[in-house]
């Protein structure tokens, strides 16, 4: 067993776990944060995506141990006192979403898009989607969303 | 008009507990106590299962407990059974072999249930199962539905591995049709097969309370009352009243999570057994190898012109890929909801469909969204484009010339169903306006000038949602009633509970019905709830497929508002000293005609739960129940036109535009009916260009059985969907609408295969690869020079 | 997955030490092969030396005219490192487009050449470039580092410490990602560089390999022009429902005219 610590949301935790202890158990299982979803097991769906020290990364692909010491941030703490992130409100006004599921390592992955490009393409924001797939909504207007939020983010 | 009301796009009520990871999916509920089950599969297609040594697992460490389906057949477990009977063409029911949830005596498909492994962690569950020793003898794996008939017997029930072989429609019509016909055109098509792909694995959680006696069970379910049914009528033999099935949020289903699997099953007899909370969760490995398949047809079909170019008959003969066993709903996706539609939007006067049913070595095939329908619009919109081609006339002006005229309806098909409404042809306008038809011929020559090659494809489908009326399906053979139930629950203090039998896995009920029941009642949108997914608290329902949700599901929301409305006016009418026939209902108000007395709804809630000035006779409290189950179906149709450019150099396609034209009748949220379009459009070009389940044919081995392999469409794989509507509203239900969750997984598949074959002037199968569209492409540069 | 014992050492030294502790232990660099191919179950270490402790393995540093990079550089900071963009930009572009952004935030250079992934980009670009793998025992030349499929030139328990890219005069990358995995099912670097022409594939057949024939065309003419007509022969290229042999040969030479045609 080893243990574990890290920040989740801004708060440390520390726990004891088994070394084979994906990011995304320690998350779901140790921390009871059920957002970060499992949607496959060859790392390609993107429904885990979570940021580690700010860059996102999927919660399935690492071990919790590769994050000792870091500063994670779940979808759980992407609203601050309740009231949305301009991206989780650009999602819920362009129904980026349906059945939930992927919504959010979306949300996740688009966070990290505009930190990198503050301004993308309609292109540019398909193409960095390509680690996120959904199922329901042709994701169309998941860029719509997305290129609201950068649009707001930006003003 | 509120912007809450009817029409208006109102934003989803349930996206800020997804948005901020507070939904509440099966797999994030845990229960005190809980053991985790893993399911030791097959490795091979088919084979006798000699011996299952399970000692050495039972020993190891943390095991609860190790089950065959002798544990379940000792029990009396019984079969998962299929909820629909065709009968064939000869006059019998069709072959339906048993389905037990572990496997008893053979192995029929890799990943079959061989035995179930429940353990105090995950990871002692899944290195037991590597402990269980299984003696297989092998048998020759049935892959190809081609050669199906003469191979190794899968069932000892079905000779041929022919579970059924059904027809429909005059065949000595058709043969005189063809007979008179001026030009025949003949295709053979492959529905490629499907993995239905909900990014929400399939879950399962079972719960057995020793102190009642009783069960709960929650479950990854489109239908939980459904699923409750065969739990416990079929399969374990239970009153349904010790019986609750749950299905919390749902991540998406499309069809695959309407069925009754095996794991949900076991983990609930099980939780029995081992006198504690079973949890399973499929890994995405396992919903590969295990959900309902969808599609997986073979056909070829002819269709008869007379000289000007009228359709005078059409015949189709169809291999339906069945699986190794029989799903719930699988007997009836490839004959009543296929061979029902080949009419189209057309007034072909003759049609004869047969399809034969197969068993194979592969996982079961069941409805995936479109169910049929896909498959039929595929064959009537592929075959009109050939006989354009083949009369050198317009796509488009071919579909107009034989459309259904407005004056027609309601129109009888020669395939059984009564289409109530339509208007087609400003629906095909609308679309080719949209895409600007006429100068297509300029945007092609722009593109070959690049030394590309540019088509343009069209599909006008047609569609039949809310499957009804029970009478009818049941004469069919549907083992089901295919109503809907609602109840609407007045609060004392004037909110609104709602708890509807259909179930919301993404198309956003809690938001849409809320939207209807403000508007019916009158009262603020916010003070409506909607509950759904659990029959511990709703009423008996049928759940979501079909498209049926707020056709079927909205008309029984509306029916029991009405008896609300009713049993309040009576309320009111006491309260204001006037005839229950003088007071008028409007906006949430109760009002005397001609009059300036009125009472507002939530005082009528109130008065109701408060009865202390009450009329005589009238029972307290304002909560009312309704059962609605339609007169017929509903009929959606549009018009998709798809245009893409291939790059010859590498067979790569690009969708350059897209539109649709959509009539779903009457529009409650715009914004949530164009999502549910561009999700389907997406799903139908996934199958056209992308997705395709693939077996090995030898050894039965699913080849696609991760992402890595099996195509899943991402952002970039889409263009821009341009979506448009039409309206003609449904005769026959309450509310005027139609249903549109399926309509663009039926209409893109065609619209995009006709814009490939008319880039390629070659026909080509699903999906269009970009190896298959290269060589074509070559073959046509090399015909070129030549 | 089967359970290990992990460990994350601070250095080179100590992480070597670690791995030679047991026959089945594994180095982790980014994980995105290993973690995968072990939550299947496919893969059973039974210790996993953790690299992303070990500070002298990350960065990119001009040297001698050549770029290291560290073996522990993810694609990410490849693609995005002003000193690769403005000396190798085919390299960064490359770096930029393998996998989905996640992967590129936790996957590795040297992850990804010690793996040896036969769809694997960067193959291509140690190949094209001529490049010189450095490890804790000794320099491979990119020529003698890709053996096999999934097989390499490192010895049991060797790490791979950076990699020394040469500038290029010119160089270019096009790959045809695979529909489904987006690996690339055929990609081709192609580079002027320390006065020779190079023209490396990956993808296309079990292992990274040069193209002489079209190298010595470009050598003559650096055009896209040049490469018409120079078939690359099916045999021994992979083939799979993807794409058959034929189909990845014939891409061989697509790819390679538009990597030229993208330098012009």
């Amino acid at each position: 067993m080893l243990t574990v610590s890290m920040t989740v949301n801004g708060k440390e935790v520390t726990k004891t776990v088994d070394p084979r202890t994906l990011l995304v158990t320690f998350l779901r299982e140790h921390l009871n944060l059920t957002g970060t979803h499992v949607g496959c097991d060859t790392s390609q769906c993107g429904a885990c995506v979570v940021h580690v020290n700010g860059q996102s990364a999927k919660a399935c692909t690492m071990l919790a141990a590769q994050v000792e010491g870091a500063d994670v941030t779940t979808i759980e703490g992407v609203a601050k006192n309740g009231d949305l992130h301009p991206m989780q409100a650009a999602f819920k006004e362009h129904h980026g979403l349906q059945c939930g599921y992927c919504t959010p390592g979306m949300v996740m992955s688009a966070l990290d898009l505009l930190k990198h490009n503050p301004d993308p393409s309609d292109e540019e924001v398909r193409h960095w989607l390509e680690g996120n797939i959904c199922r329901c909504t042709g994701y169309q207007n998941i860029v719509k969303a997305i290129q609201s939020a950068a649009q707001e983010m930006r003003s | 008009m509120p912007d809450t009301g009817i029409g208006a796009s109102v934003k989803r009520k349930e996206d800020y507990r997804f948005l901020t990871g507070k939904g509440h999916y099966t797999d994030d509920i845990n229960k005190a106590g809980q053991v985790y089950a893993c399911f030791l599969r097959s490795p091979v297609a088919h084979a006798k299962v000699t011996s299952i040594n399970a000692e050495e697992a039972r020993k190891a460490d943390g095991v609860v407990a190790v089950f065959t389906g002798q544990d379940m057949a000792d029990d009396g477990v019984g079969s998962l059974p299929c909820g629909w009977v065709v009968t064939d063409r000869h006059g019998d029911p069709h072959k339906a072999p048993p389905h037990y949830p572990l496997v008893r005596d053979k192995v029929r498909y890799v990943g079959d249930q061989v035995a179930m492994v429940i353990a105090e962690s995950l990871s002692q569950a899944r290195e037991a199962a590597d402990m269980i020793e299984v003696d297989y003898e092998e048998l020759d794996p049935v892959i190809d539905m081609k050669s199906a008939e003469n191979a190794e017997l899968i069932h000892e029930e079905a000779p041929g591995n022919l579970c059924f072989d059904w027809e429909l429609g005059d065949k000595s019509a058709v043969d005189e049709a063809f007979s008179k016909a001026d030009r025949v055109a003949q295709l053979d098509l492959v529905n490629n097969r499907l993995i239905p792909n909900a990014m929400e694995p399939r879950a399962a959680i079972g719960e057995y309370d020793s102190g009642t006696d009783s069960y709960t069970v929650y479950s990854t379910s489109q239908n939980p009352h459904l699923l409750r049914l065969i739990l416990c009528a079929f399969v374990l033999n239970l009153p349904e009243t010790k019986v609750r099935v749950v299905a919390p949020d749902v991540g998406g289903g499309f069809g695959s999570k309407i069925f009754a699997y095996a794991e949900e099953t076991a983990c609930t007899w099980a939780a029995r057994k081992v006198g504690r909370p079973v949890k399973w969760t499929a890994e995405r490995a396992e919903s590969f190898l295990t959900d309902a398949h969808g599609r997986d047809h073979i056909t070829h079909v002819e269709l008869a012109l007379d000289a000007g170019g009228k359709f005078l008959g059409l015949k189709v003969d169809t291999k339906a890929n069945l699986g190794a066993y029989l799903s719930s709903f699988s007997t009836c996706v490839p004959t009543y909801l296929y061979a029902t539609l080949l009419a189209g939007q057309y007034t072909t006067p003759a049609i004869h469909c047969n399809v034969k049913g197969m068993f194979t070595n592969t996982a079961p095939v069941d409805a995936y969204r479109g169910a049929g329908r896909p498959e039929a619009t595929y064959v009537v919109e592929r075959i009109v484009e050939v006989a354009a081609r083949e009369l050198d006339m317009d796509p488009a002006e071919l579909r107009r010339k034989n459309f259904i005229q407005p004056d027609q309806f309601p129109y009888q098909t020669p395939v059984a169903l009564n289409y109530d409404t339509g208007d087609y042809e400003p629906t095909l306008d609308k679309a080719l306006q949209m895409i600007d038809y006429t100068s297509f011929s300029q945007r092609r020559a722009e593109s070959e000038r690049n030394g590309k090659l540019r088509g343009i494809g069209f599909s006008a489908y047609i569609e039949a949602c809310g499957l009804a009326p029970s009478a009818v399906v049941g004469s069919l053979g549907a083992g089901v009633g295919l109503w809907e139930s609602a109840q609407v629950r007045f609060n004392a203090t004037g909110t609104v509970s709602v708890f509807t039998g259909s179930h919301s896995h993404g198309q956003g009920h809690e938001t849409t019905f809320s939207q209807l029941v403000a508007d019916k009642l009158g009262i603020p949108y916010e003070n409506v709830e909607i509950v759904h997914g659990d029959t511990g608290q709703i009423p008996m329902g049928m759940g979501t497929y079909g498209s049926r949700s707020l056709a079927v599901g909205g008309s029984a929301i509306s029916k029991a508002c009405d008896k609300v409305i009713e049993k309040g006016r009576k309320i009111a009418a006491h309260l204001m000293e006037a005839s229950p026939e003088d007071v008028e209902f409007k906006d949430g108000h109760f009002t005397v005609s001609g009059t300036d007395k009125s009472k507002a709804m939530a005082e009528i809630a109130f008065t109701a739960y408060v009865p202390h000035n009450y009329p005589e006779g009238v029972e307290p409290g304002l909560d009312e129940t309704a059962f609605y189950d339609p007169l017929n179906f509903t009929y959606p149709a549009g018009v998709h036109i798809a245009e893409v450019e291939i790059d010859p150099d590498t067979g790569m396609t690009e969708i350059k535009d897209w539109v649709a034209v959509d009539d779903f009748g009457r529009i409650l949220n715009p914004m949530i009916v164009e999502g549910q379009v561009h999700g389907g459009i997406a799903q139908g070009v996934g199958q056209a260009l992308y997705e395709n389940c693939v077996y090995d044919s030898d050894s039965g081995q699913l080849i696609t059985g991760s992402y890595m392999d099996y195509c899943m469409p991402r952002a970039d794989n889409f263009p821009t969907f341009r979506v448009g509507m039409t309206t003609s509203e449904c005769t026959h239900n309450p509310l005027g609408v139609k249903g549109c969750g399926e309509a663009g997984a039926i209409a893109a598949p065609a619209a995009l295969m006709n814009a490939i074959t008319d880039a390629l002037d070659q026909e080509i199968d699903m999906p269009a690869s970009p190896e298959k569209v290269w060589r074509i492409a070559q073959a046509k540069i090399k015909q070129a020079a030549e | 997955m089967y359970n290990f014992d992990y460990h994350r050492p601070n250095s080179v030294d100590d992480a070597v030490r670690a791995r030679g502790g047991s026959e089945d232990a594994t180095f982790l660099a980014g994980g995105m092969t290993l973690l995968p191919t072990m939550k299947q179950r496919l893969a059973s270490p039974s210790d996993i030396v953790d690299l992303s402790a070990i500070q002298d393995m990350t960065g990119v540093c001009e040297d001698d005219g050549r770029l290291a990079i560290g073996a522990m550089t993810t694609h990410a900071s490849v693609a995005s490192d002003p000193l690769v963009n403005q000396k190798i930009p085919a390299l960064a572009k490359l770096a930029g487009g393998i996998g989905d952004p996640q992967v590129r935030n936790r996957g590795t250079l040297g992850g990804s050449i010690a793996n040896a992934d036969p769809s694997a980009d960067y193959p291509a670009a140690v190949l094209g470039l001529g490049a010189t793998v450095k490890t804790n025992k000794r320099e491979i030349s990119g020529d003698d580092f890709f053996v096999d499929m999934f097989e390499t030139a490192l010895e049991e328990g060797e790490l791979i410490l950076s990699v020394n890219f040469p500038v290029p005069d010119k160089a270019a990358y096009a790959k045809f990602p695979n529909p489904a995995s987006r690996y690339a099912m055929v990609g081709v670097f192609v580079a002027q560089v320390g006065g020779e022409t190079r023209v490396a594939v990956t993808g296309a057949a079990p292992s990274a390999f040069r193209v002489s024939e079209m190298e010595a065309a470009l050598s003559n003419s650096f055009s896209a022009d040049a490469l018409r007509g120079i078939n690359i022969p099916a045999d021994g290229m992979n083939s799979d429902l993807h794409g058959s042999a034929e189909y990845r040969a014939h891409l061989v030479n697509v790819m390679a005219r538009r990597a030229v045609e993208s330098l012009s």
